[in-house]
């Protein structure tokens, strides 16, 4: 009963925090204070429910009864949980985050950021919490279109042009292949619930279950698997603390736990074994891993290096899932924990380095670790995550999908981590290197380039960013390093999620 | 008492109220009493519906002269369903009409107007209640006259000829379901729906009953504008008075769609209809055609009206697609569409209507920096165009679920294909609005105008908070539409 309530209160809170924030629209501070406290609610209500969750309670919740078939409902399970907890416990830090961001980079309509920004967090709950197929797919949908006003924040042409492929192929291939998929497996199956072992177990052919499994795996846009991963790039154009927290972490994390999600709860990774359905989808996400990292390795834009490093590394969890093992699956729910808050930190650097120096390309960056020390500190521990390396959380989500690699003998997949390991060292130590060991270059050609920006602070002799932005990404770094050191929470749910107690 | 003469009250309320419009003559007058006439009829409607869904079909002898011989009114879940929304259609528009008239029809012209508009509100309700073939056409013309005159009220002169091409079409489809039903009575000697029914089927494979059929579907798919029998519809929307674009829009389609129904299940029968004949492949690709080619016209519309006349075109491709599977699933869709698709389009050119009075006129360049203008009317529209596309939470979702459900039930998976990608198309034309009232500048020197009175603006509201609501829980519309297609496929006994 008190579960249900729990979950009642995780939706209403972002949704109260989203009102609040449009109607103290005049008054920056008390808006920020309300993101603020709302985030922290949110955060203190999630955590309340991981003690029962992990101890194997299902608190359930009746939202609508949507169709005479069919309700929209919430249910607390390990991974949502896990997803639940990474959304909001980073919505807090990149709060703080966007304040010194939003304020230190004088961008316009900061209300209707914030306001979008709660919105998206709300649809990051629901999905996490998401009782069946149909409340998954709405919050979903609810996501996309809560994110649009968050690409377009410039409103440029050059912002319109990458929100219209960022909602076409997010909103194509839900429309198209996911809605398709869920509808299918609704007559099928006769049910949309989420069901350990799968509700498809039984009731589908090898051929339709590889169809069903291909509606799934591109429709669901998010997880960005090639040929569908243009959107992620394209929303580059935001803020950067929309790619920090959205593409990094809430709305590309909703695709991966989606998928998860759908391969052990709708498909079931077992059934899955036995018919061979899903034996093709490593080589894709082996493809995406590789092919990604070496656009990556060429991009010059710093926030293009690291959407492409982010299509990669959420292809590792598809991998990871789709390898079917229960030690996969458990690399695949760490990974999610791992890779978001790595990649936030390095996102969170870009942004103070964008802000403090106007830079935005990795040729620029020689020898600014002199000027900015803690960001790139902070880089430097996010690229490790990227890597895999000690003393990094990614090394644990890369041990686990390595070993389930090797145990399966799926040696494509064990190919594909090395290579991948060794282009992420190539595509990211060079950028540390930089930052540390090179002379600063000239300023004078930079200053032209930018002119046009009207900032009066002088950018040749920056220092730190604003201390919020610091703040933020000394706590997602240090997180990082914590979550290689005590993973045991983390490990706890994905067991759970993984072996079905 | 009272309670058994509801079917014929619901027709009669609007009839009479029309010639007493016109006596009153005074606008406010005239508007009083035809907003109180529909309220009239949407309470008459509602336990007609309750009385239909608990006790299956009631049928009514109007002057207690007995079926076949007298004329019978006869009410089962599907058209009392289809009535309500017609009598709530009508409550939402007549508010709207007070101000939204004041601007686009003369003053000395308004009696006139309201009373257009109970004649076709009677007409619409005739056409839905009555058990008896000749009777549907009697109505069928009060209606269609009556929408004439609305249309050519429209203040650009375009109007009239956008009426007249209106009165070529409706006429040339009223004289084919003439001629069809003349072909039954031929045969069977009754032009009561019911016996009709019994009768025709024991006639078995008659070349006249194929004729007839004939006949009645091309007469009412032009009143359907059913694709390619469509070319009226956008101009009549776009150039008639914005209320009455979103009266027709939600209704006047919608209840010639009822009658197909209704002949190709109750009276000819599923066998005669789709058993060894083109008519359901036919109807499937003209649907699925209408899906797509009007889609696409929609997106190179320059006129907000146009365009969403075009998409409603496409829309009607969704119910007839649910009518050509030939099954409860699918009749239950193409139902369920009819009501949600009455919502969405019906709110969407009541905020339009809004945005016409402000801006004078409803071309998409005039809507440039709408969000910022208008910012409560552009929302709106977009939500409602969120439901054109079937986003879950909005009513055309759930029209979605059930028309693709019925095709993948029936074994026809590449259906969901078709209907996904002409979704896509709905999402390129109502992103096409989407970025111009948000991305573009207003106009240069245009005034800050602020949203629509609240008399306008307060109806289509109300009208996309309830394609929200049906869309979030459709347990009431899913379970009517269900039981309306269960009326439809039953024997009618």
């Amino acid at each position: 009963m008190s579960g249900s309530m729990a979950l009642a209160g995780i939706l209403a809170t972002p949704l109260v925090g989203l009102i609040l924030v449009s109607l103290s629209g005049r008054s920056p501070n008390l808006r920020e204070g309300v993101t603020l406290t709302t985030a922290l609610v949110l955060f203190a209500q999630v955590l309340a429910l991981y003690g029962d969750v992990a101890a194997g309670a299902r608190p359930e919740l009746l939202l609508l009864p949507m169709l005479p078939e069919v309700s929209l409902q919430l249910t607390a399970e390990p991974l949502g949980m896990l997803f639940g907890l990474i959304a909001s416990g980073l919505w807090i830090i990149s709060s703080i985050y966007s304040i010194g961001y939003m304020r230190g980079n004088k961008e316009g309509n900061q209300t209707r950021f914030f306001v979008c920004f709660a919105g998206a967090i709300f649809a990051a709950q629901g999905i996490a919490f998401a009782g069946n197929m149909l409340t998954l797919f709405l919050f979903y949908e609810a996501m996309t279109l809560i994110t649009y006003p968050l690409v377009t924040h410039h409103g440029t042409d050059h912002a319109k042009k990458s929100a219209r492929i960022y909602l076409g192929v997010l909103m194509g291939t839900s429309i198209v292949f996911l809605l398709t998929g869920m509808l299918a497996t609704w007559v099928l199956a006769g049910t949309l619930d989420f069901r350990q072992g799968g509700i498809l177990a039984g009731q589908v052919g090898a051929t339709g279950t590889a169809v069903l499994m291909a509606l799934y795996m591109f429709g669901i846009g998010k997880a960005a698997l090639m040929p569908f991963h243009r959107w992620l790039p394209a929303a580059m154009v935001a803020p950067t603390p929309v790619s920090a927290l959205l593409h990094a972490v809430a709305v590309v994390k909703a695709g991966v736990f989606s998928i998860v999600k759908v391969i052990v709860y709708v498909f079931g990774a077992e059934n899955l074994m036995n018919l061979g359905s899903a034996d093709w989808v490593p080589l894709i996400a082996g493809y995406t891993i590789v092919a990604a990292s070496i656009v990556a390795l060429r991009a010059d834009n710093l926030k293009r290096r690291l959407a492409y490093s982010t299509v990669s590394q959420l292809s590792y969890v598809t991998l990871a899932a789709t390898l079917l093992a229960p030690i996969s699956i458990i690399g695949a729910a760490m990974h999610i924990a791992a890779h978001a808050v790595g990649k936030i930190t390095l996102f969170f650097a870009a942004g103070s380095i964008y802000t403090a120096a106007h830079k935005t390309e990795v040729s620029q960056l020689d020898g600014i670790g002199r000027k900015m020390p803690w960001t790139m500190v902070a880089f430097a521990i996010g690229a490790l995550s990227m890597i895999g390396l000690p003393p990094a959380a990614g090394f644990i989500s890369k041990w686990y999908i390595l070993s389930a690699a090797m145990s399966t003998e799926h040696w494509i997949a064990v190919g594909v981590l090395v290579a991948s390991t060794l282009l992420n060292a190539g595509y990211f130590l060079p950028i540390v290197w930089r930052a540390f060991f090179r002379e600063p270059a000239p300023e004078a050609h930079h200053d032209d380039g930018h002119g046009g920006h009207g900032h009066d602070d002088h950018h040749g002799d920056h220092g730190e960013a604003p201390w919020p932005m610091v703040l933020a990404q000394t706590v997602t770094a240090s997180l990082t390093v914590l979550l290689f050191i005590y993973h045991e929470p983390v490990l706890r749910l994905a067991r759970a999620v993984a072996g079905g107690e | 008492m009272l309670k058994q003469h509801l079917p014929i009250l619901l027709v009669i309320v609007p009839l009479i109220t029309a010639p007493l419009i016109v006596l009153l003559r005074r606008p406010l007058l005239s508007w009083m009493a035809a907003m109180l006439a529909s309220v009239v009829t949407l309470i008459i409607a509602i336990p007609l519906l309750q009385q239909a869904v608990d006790q299956g079909v009631i049928s009514y002898a109007i002057g207690t002269w007995p079926a076949p011989l007298g004329i019978e009114y006869r009410v089962d879940a599907a058209n009392a369903f289809v009535a309500l929304i017609v009598a709530l259609m009508a409550v939402f528009v007549m508010p709207y009409c007070r101000t939204g008239i004041a601007a686009e029809v003369r003053s000395e012209e308004h009696y006139l107007f309201y009373a257009m508009m109970m004649l076709c509100l009677a007409g619409l309700l005739g056409i839905l209640l009555t058990g008896d073939a000749f009777n549907l056409f009697v109505f069928l013309e009060i209606s269609s006259l009556a929408t004439y005159v609305l249309i050519a009220m429209g203040r650009d002169r375009r109007a009239l000829v956008a009426s007249y091409q209106y009165l070529l079409m409706g006429t040339i489809g009223a004289t084919l379901y003439v001629i069809g039903i003349g072909l039954l009575y031929l045969q069977t000697g009754t032009l009561n729906l019911a016996d009709l029914a019994q009768r025709l089927p024991v006639m078995g494979d008659v070349r006249a009953t194929l004729a007839a059929l004939a006949f009645i579907t091309v007469g009412i798919s032009l009143k359907i504008a059913l694709f390619p029998l469509h070319l009226w519809l956008p101009n009549a929307y776009a150039y008639s008075p914005s209320a009455v674009s979103a009266f027709l829009a939600a209704t006047a389609t919608k209840v010639s769609i009822y009658v197909l129904m209704r002949y190709f299940f109750t009276i000819f029968g599923e066998t005669v209809v789709f058993d060894a004949r083109y008519t359901g492949t036919l109807l499937l690709a003209l649907s699925l055609a209408a899906m797509f080619i009007p889609a696409v016209v929609a997106i190179f519309q320059k006129d907000v009206k146009r365009l969403l006349a075009y998409s409603s075109v496409s829309q009607i491709g969704y119910i007839t697609l649910g009518i050509s599977l030939s099954s409860v699933g699918g009749l239950t869709a193409a139902v369920a569409h009819l009501f949600n698709h009455a919502l969405t389009k019906g709110g969407m050119f009541l905020i339009l209507g809004g945005v016409v009075l402000r801006y004078g006129g409803a071309s998409l360049e005039r809507m440039a920096g709408l969000g910022r203008t208008m910012p409560i009317a552009a929302f709106a529209f977009v939500l409602g165009g969120l439901s054109l596309i079937g986003i879950p939470g909005t009513a055309g979702f759930i029209s979605k679920w059930y028309l693709v459900t019925a095709a993948m039930e029936e074994g026809q998976w590449w259906l969901a294909g078709a209907v996904m990608l002409s979704s896509l198309l709905a999402v390129i034309y109502v992103w096409r609005f989407v970025e111009v009232a948000y991305f573009r500048e207003p106009p240069e020197g245009s005034p800050s105008r602020g949203e629509a009175p609240l008399s306008m603006l307060l109806p289509g509201l109300a009208m996309i908070a309830a394609c929200l609501w049906f869309g979030l829980d459709a347990t009431w519309s899913g379970s009517m539409a269900r039981a309306a297609a269960e009326a439809l496929a039953g024997a009618w006994k």
